[in-house]
């Protein structure tokens, strides 16, 4: 927790009202984004009780199992869900756009468009998740069959719970979440876990502060997966402990649990949407479209489902793709938005300051070609935690670099002797506007967008078996036995 | 040591809240608050105190949850425990022709002082391999006896004691809810604790019960049974702790003034005044452990301390939200100990200001 955002929540609980943590959208809301409300059984692994799907805020589909224990029941479910997500998904498989790779030597195709998936609460990801390992084995024939789009679910939702892990992507969302990262409450974060408590504070009622509106919320049903116990014990287990369930009766008892969750995540759509997207979402949302289309690509040429574990060598590839991923979300969020730079500079990785003197045309010719050098003399009051020798960026010209050649104290606070290098044209004179002039206010950090290259990992076949050995990747598509998987009250 | 009179003075003319091996691992949840550790120690009913003050809070457990694992329990102990005893054979090694089963009886209160001898006796036995189910344990808890029913005992063949504990949430593919296993830890831990008490008592090696404990669960998404042993040993020095100082509380309850009573025939707002003499130490945890939290949430509202620990860390350990907006402005006067936060709050703030006005 950073102190501004620690402050923040202190100033929220002052005023009564939810406060900004940021000034931009640091995620991608799609038009038509496909929104899923899921409920399931107590006790249970993964039971799904209900479900609210659907791209139409007016209109949701409310999906019941009567007997979340039946086998036969939990797959007609997952089927029923399968069809609308697979729907979903076709509706964002079409237009293409040619992406130039290899420096322009090659281009390879992507889709337009990407599917957004939005639940309620990190529980939903979860749920996502365990929906989509207890489908994505399961085998089109054999003793217990299921229809072939229910394994299909099954990849496709543990495509969506495995992009949720990555740092910036915006295919799979979950409302608490994605609020938490634009507003900070005047309580904890274990209370904002409520959806509808969190919001009770971002748009308290008239009248009404944060604090009290937050335990109006606090009585309104959890946004799932988990249920309220009271509501099982007194009103579902009634409806459910009798051989042939009311099915109408229990549709409309869950209708009424589910909605009020349904209606807070498209609010927060709404709540979302009304801030201005950061510069870098539409590109992190380019790269959420190639990872759709290649996953599109891989079902096409027959992949396999996603293995149950990683073997060591993808577990090891995957923690340095998420470790990346989440350096370069921390560092565009901080360049997309001035509030969140704000924790840089009270850190002393990030200061302002002003430019004193600058010297554009400065020429380095010890080397063997000579080199255009600018300097620049930057004064500033804040705190600057740097060495000589560390290179800074500008947020202004991202694709340029100053090495800090001399940090000289001040009454005022510090003189930072900068030498510029890139961004500046191919000639031996700066274009104009690409070094900064005196009198120019100036961000500089330490923080730096510059990619960084992969680490090389041994191919899996090579691995030892000390380190995993291959990894599995065959799926085990033995027919359930009668004390296996999925056949508990078959 | 404080008399049960004090005690009882204090709970008034019901009956001590019966401790169980959950109750006792939830007094690890938030050790350093005096008022849950007096209030268990009198064996207060919080749930109805709190009730009664206004502040109720919903701990309630679903007939669902309850229903599968009371079935898992039953799957796993049918016939004479057999699949149990397979996937123990696999797990901690327990060989079958040694395998002898004694089954306790049911849980009723009539049988408490016969399963409690059963138990001593097959205990001091401790010899060959069997298996003890509905075995009962006692436990000191702040000077009251507390009765402990462990799912299983199940003895190895070198002697070497094991708690089994079965419960019904799912492992799937190796992984299950962190909290929900660290949950089932502790509360593990309490009966190897017992259960070394007593075979210290029986005059046996206490360390013949190991700290590693056979937790097992449902596999994946289905009733087939997984083990899992789990290492205790930081969760039982936890509980000596926590158990040692519930102990030493005898000597807070002696001090407080005649006045604290927390008989529930009381009006509530005697009630409320006499929570007020016992200091609590409210976190945002103590909502999902605490039947007291409620109250002690909006008792506590304005501190820095119900935004939640990393908020409160943040904020310099500032007390009061009052104090750190006070310092955020440059209005507040911090303590010498308080100015390097103070400094830095108003840093923050400048900060803040200047990023929300551009
Ligand atoms: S809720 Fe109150 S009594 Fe209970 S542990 Fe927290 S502070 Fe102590």
């Amino acid at each position: 927790m950073s102190t501004l955002t620690a402050l923040a929540r202190a100033q929220a609980f002052a005023c009564g009202r939810a406060l900004p943590i940021a000034t931009v959208r640091h995620l991608h809301v799609h038009d038509r984004p496909l929104v899923l409300v899921p409920l399931a059984m107590a006790g249970e692994a993964n039971a799904p009780l209900a479900a609210l799907v659907g791209t139409d805020r007016a209109a949701p589909e409310l999906l019941v199992v009567a007997q979340p224990r039946n086998r036969d029941q939990r797959f007609a479910f997952a089927a029923a869900l399968a069809e609308r997500v697979l729907a979903y998904l076709d509706s964002c498989i079409g237009e293409t756009e040619a992406v130039a790779v290899d420096r322009g030597r090659d281009v390879r195709h992507r889709y337009v468009d990407a599917p957004q998936l939005w639940v309620p609460n990190t529980g939903g990801v979860e749920f996502v998740r365990l929906l989509g390992r207890s489908t994505r084995f399961r085998s089109v024939d054999g003793e217990y069959p299921v229809p072939p789009s229910v394994p299909l679910l099954g990849r496709w939702l543990t495509f969506f719970a495995n992009s949720a892990e990555m740092p910036g992507s915006s295919l799979l969302l979950n409302a608490v979440q994605a609020l938490g990262l634009h507003w900070a409450t005047g309580q904890s974060s274990v209370e904002d876990a409520h959806l509808a408590a969190l919001l009770a504070w971002i748009e308290p009622p008239a009248g009404r502060t944060g604090v009290e509106a937050a335990r109006d919320a606090e009585l309104q049903p959890p946004a799932g997966p988990a249920t309220d116990p009271d509501f099982d014990n007194a009103v579902l287990a009634p409806l459910m402990s009798v051989p042939e369930p009311d099915v109408a009766a229990l549709t409309a008892v869950l209708r009424e649990q589910m909605t009020p969750a349904w209606e807070q995540v498209w609010r927060s759509l709404d709540l979302l949407r009304a801030l201005p997207a950061g510069d870098r979402v539409a590109g992190r949302w380019d790269g959420d479209r190639d990872t759709f289309s290649a996953y599109v690509q891989y079902l096409a040429d027959g992949g396999a489902p996603q293995p149950r574990r990683d073997g060591a060598v993808a577990a090891a590839a995957r923690l340095h793709r998420l470790e990346n991923a989440a350096g370069r979300y921390a560092v565009q969020r901080a360049f997309d938005d001035p509030l969140v730079m704000a924790d840089y500079r009270l850190t002393g990785q990030a200061f302002t300051g002003r430019v004193t003197l600058a010297d554009p045309d400065r020429v380095d010719d010890t080397g063997k070609r000579p080199v255009l050098r600018p300097r620049i003399m930057v004064a500033t009051a804040e705190p600057v935690r740097v060495e000589p020798g560390a290179t800074l960026t500008s947020p202004a010209r991202p694709a340029q670099k100053a090495r800090v050649v001399s940090l000289t104290p001040t009454p005022a606070g510090t003189d930072v002797l900068l030498e510029l290098s890139g961004g500046m044209g191919r000639k031996l004179v700066a274009e104009p506007g690409s070094v900064p002039g005196v009198g120019e206010d100036l961000l500089l950090t330490t923080l730096s967008e510059a990619y960084r290259p992969g680490a090389t990992f041994p191919d899996p076949a090579d691995t030892p078996w000390t380190h995993g050995g291959p990894p599995e990747t065959a799926p085990d598509l033995s027919p359930s036995d009668p004390g296996g998987e999925d056949a508990a009250g078959a | 040591m404080t008399g049960g009179a004090e005690l009882a003075r204090l709970r008034g003319a019901v009956p001590a809240k019966r401790h169980n091996a959950r109750t006792i691992a939830a007094l690890t949840g938030n050790p350093g608050c005096t008022r849950r550790a007096v209030l268990d120690a009198a064996g207060v009913d919080k749930p109805r105190l709190a009730q009664r003050i206004g502040f109720p809070s919903s701990f309630g457990q679903s007939r669902f949850a309850l229903a599968r694992g009371n079935g898992f329990e039953a799957m796993l102990k049918a016939d004479g425990c057999a699949l149990l005893l397979a996937l123990l054979r696999d797990t901690v090694g327990l060989e079958a022709p040694d395998v002898g089963y004694d089954d306790l009886g049911s849980d009723a209160d009539d049988t408490l002082a016969a399963r409690q001898a059963r138990t001593r006796e097959l205990l001091a036995g401790a010899a060959g391999a069997a298996l003890i189910d509905h075995p009962l344990l006692t436990l000191d808890v702040a000077g009251q006896q507390v009765f402990l029913e462990p799912d299983l005992i199940a003895l190895q063949v070198r002697g070497r004691l094991h708690v089994v504990e079965i419960k019904s949430f799912a492992v799937v593919d190796g992984q299950a809810d962190g909290a929900k296993v660290s949950g089932a830890a502790v509360q593990a831990a309490v009966y190897v604790l017992a259960l070394r008490r007593l075979l210290a008592e029986l005059g046996h090696d206490e360390t013949l019960v190991s700290h590693d404990v056979v937790l097992v669960c449902p596999e994946n998404f289905s009733l087939r049974p997984t083990a899992v042993v789990l290492d205790v040993r930081k969760q039982l020095a936890t509980l000596r702790r926590q158990l040692t100082r519930l102990a030493s509380v005898s000597g807070l309850i002696a001090a407080l003034p005649p006045s604290v009573r927390f008989d529930l025939a009381l009006p509530p707002a005697e009630l409320i005044a006499a929570l007020d003499q016992v200091a609590a130490r409210y976190a945002p945890e103590c909502l999902s452990t605490c039947e007291l939290s409620v109250f002690c949430r909006h008792e506590s509202a304005g501190t820095t301390a119900t935004l939640g620990r990393p908020v409160r860390d943040a904020l310099g350990g500032i007390e009061t939200i009052d104090e750190v907006l006070a310092f955020a402005a440059g209005t507040g006067e911090p303590a010498a100990e308080q100015a390097e936060a103070a400094a830095l709050l108003r840093t923050a703030a400048r900060l803040r200001a200047e990023a929300l006005t551009r």
